[in-house]
């Protein structure tokens, strides 16, 4: 579905990625584990187009999309959940629903997906009228979440998404990535540092170090490495 | 009372055009976080397309409604041509310059307009035709409110009304909103940005283009000079108001129109500008980001 080929990204004269490949095949679970500053927020801005490789090529459905424009990219079925969440702190949480659905015309599929989310998140719900930026961190997430489903999308991309969340909604958000997964057949790109996790709800993984792939596998096969046990798990 | 009231209407109008002029400054700040230097003259570009336009259709003894109307739709379309071609040649190559480049290349194209005008045209005072009819209702009102002060008035708000309608309704309205608090992540959910921000400085353009020829109307005459003065007089009240605000850069026209009307009529005219700049340094001692604005903007 989606395939990096031998991407190079840099900022300015730092190169940042290092001859990325990476594949992922139509509703899959793949995540990309690494340290802070490894480059996988790096990857995910490469894929959703705002940064461009300087050499290698990302293709989406047999489409080449690296040098397309972000908007592009949305319209062919890749959404990205960004680190840090980025809601649009004074709009509602209804119009942040609305931007999600941006380029898309069937209005009355919209409603429908707006609330299909609404019943996905309850809590958002009771909060459409709010502004954005006044949600807590995992009301948040959840929005941003569900801000980039309002676009339907094919591939989901996620960065972080459990950053600076209590155990228990983490766990609740990563129960509903897997019910999308399985029940909606979305693909998910997901990226996190929290390995233990990620590990256990991907069916393959990525270990990036430095900017360079250095390990990449089944996440079974992957959570039993020794290596990926001293570094990423903690053991 | 009499009195008083005629300098606050006077102070109402005066305060509409610099309102029509400060949304242009407030806009484009919210969006790329630019001082658009150059947003005075898209007013002036503004009275003397519609003084082209005006005379051409009096020659031909159009109907004075017909007349103003034609004008102010020419001198928008032509103000938002520049406006849109502006930013694609002064500011969009510098989107990723320092800060300060953008910046020098809005004032030196706010001296090349005035230059460039000023060559097609002339550096003198042209008198403007009135294009605003007295309005028979109005007369037993004569004494506080002259007819051109109503149509300013009626017409800016209109064109407010409308600008807030379609900020907060139209998906357009969303995608600039949604650019202004987060450029990144509209990018992400879509947005054209490069658009948006085309659209904004055509949306401000125009709106200024509206205050040119209401003015020019209203006072007669116009030169190469007007945009810089009104400019900087609508410039300020965006700050006032609170730079990047929609509703401040409206209230701070009205503070601003009304403290100068008002010093006007009972110090003298003299004294207007230098209540208006004391207002000013009084109000951002107290509220750093003006009356409406966002603490802790750090855009300049
Ligand atoms: N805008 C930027 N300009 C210059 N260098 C950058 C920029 N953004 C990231 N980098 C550098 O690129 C490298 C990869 O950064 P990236 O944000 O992709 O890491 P990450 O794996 O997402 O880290 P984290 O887990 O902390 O989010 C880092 O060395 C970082 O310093
Ligand atoms: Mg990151």
């Amino acid at each position: 579905m989606l395939e990096l080929q031998n991407i190079d990204v840099f900022y300015g004269n730092i190169q940042a990625l290092h001859d990325i490949s990476i594949t992922i095949r139509q509703g899959e679970i793949v995540t990309l584990i690494g340290a802070n500053g490894a480059g996988k927020s790096t990857t995910l801005m490469t894929i959703s187009g705002i940064l461009p490789p300087r050499h290698g090529r990302v293709i989406f459905l047999n489409q080449q999309i690296s040098g397309l424009m972000p908007d592009r990219i949305v319209q062919l079925g890749i959404s990205q959940v960004p680190e840090g969440r980025h809601i649009f702190p004074a709009l509602t949480v209804s119009e942040n629903l609305d931007l999600g659905a941006f380029l898309r015309r069937d209005h009355a599929a919209i409603a429908d997906d707006k609330a299909w989310l609404y019943g996905l998140f309850p809590i958002l719900e009771k909060r459409r009228q709010q502004p954005g930026g006044t949600l807590s961190g995992g009301e948040q997430q959840m929005l941003a979440i569900a801000r980039a489903l309002m676009a339907r999308p094919k591939l989901l991309l996620l960065d972080e998404p459990s950053m600076g969340l209590a155990p228990l909604i983490t766990k609740q958000i990563f129960e509903i990535l897997l019910k999308l997964n399985k029940e909606h057949q979305t693909t998910i790109f997901l990226v996190e540092q929290n390995a233990n996790l990620a590990l256990r709800i991907a069916h393959r993984a990525y270990v990036l170090e430095n900017g360079r792939v250095v390990l990449q596998g089944d996440a079974a096969v992957l959570r039993d490495n020794p290596v990926v046990q001293k570094a990423y798990l903690g053991m | 009372m009499e009195y008083f009231i005629e300098l606050l209407f006077s102070g109402l109008t005066r305060g509409s055009i610099y309102a029509l002029i400060a949304l242009g400054y407030t806009m484009v700040y919210g969006i790329i976080g630019l001082i658009n230097f150059a947003h005075g003259e898209m007013y002036m570009i503004g009275a003397f397309t519609g003084l082209i336009v005006a005379e051409i259709l009096l020659i031909y003894q159009f109907p004075l409604p017909a007349v103003f109307v034609l004008t102010a739709l020419a001198a928008v379309i032509w103000s938002s041509a520049y406006g849109f071609t502006v930013e694609r040649i002064a500011y969009r190559p510098l989107r990723k310059a320092p800060r300060l480049a953008p910046l020098i290349s809005a004032i030196g194209m706010s001296i090349f307009l005035q230059n460039y005008v000023q060559l097609v045209q002339t550096a003198d005072f042209l008198p403007f035709p009135s294009l605003i009819p007295e309005f028979a209702f109005l007369e037993p009102y004569a004494g506080i409110i002259g007819s051109t002060d109503a149509a300013i008035l009626v017409v800016s708000l209109i064109a407010m009304l409308l600008l807030s309608v379609m900020v907060k309704w139209t998906r357009i309205g969303k995608a600039m909103r949604a650019t202004a608090q987060d450029q990144k992540m509209a990018l992400l959910v879509g947005v054209n940005v490069d658009r948006i921000i085309s659209f904004t400085f055509i949306l401000g353009s125009g709106l200024a283009a509206i205050g040119g020829v209401l003015i020019a109307s209203h006072v007669g005459q116009i030169n190469v000079f007007i945009g810089f003065i009104a400019g900087i007089k609508a410039f300020t009240a965006a700050v006032l108001g609170g730079i990047g605000s929609i509703p401040g850069a409206v209230l701070g026209s009205y503070v601003l129109g009304l403290t100068e009307s008002l010093t006007t009529g009972y110090v003298s005219s003299d004294y207007e500008d230098v209540f208006a700049f004391a207002l000013l340094v009084l109000i951002l001692i107290f509220r750093p980001s003006g009356l409406l604005g966002k603490a802790s903007v750090d855009k300049v």
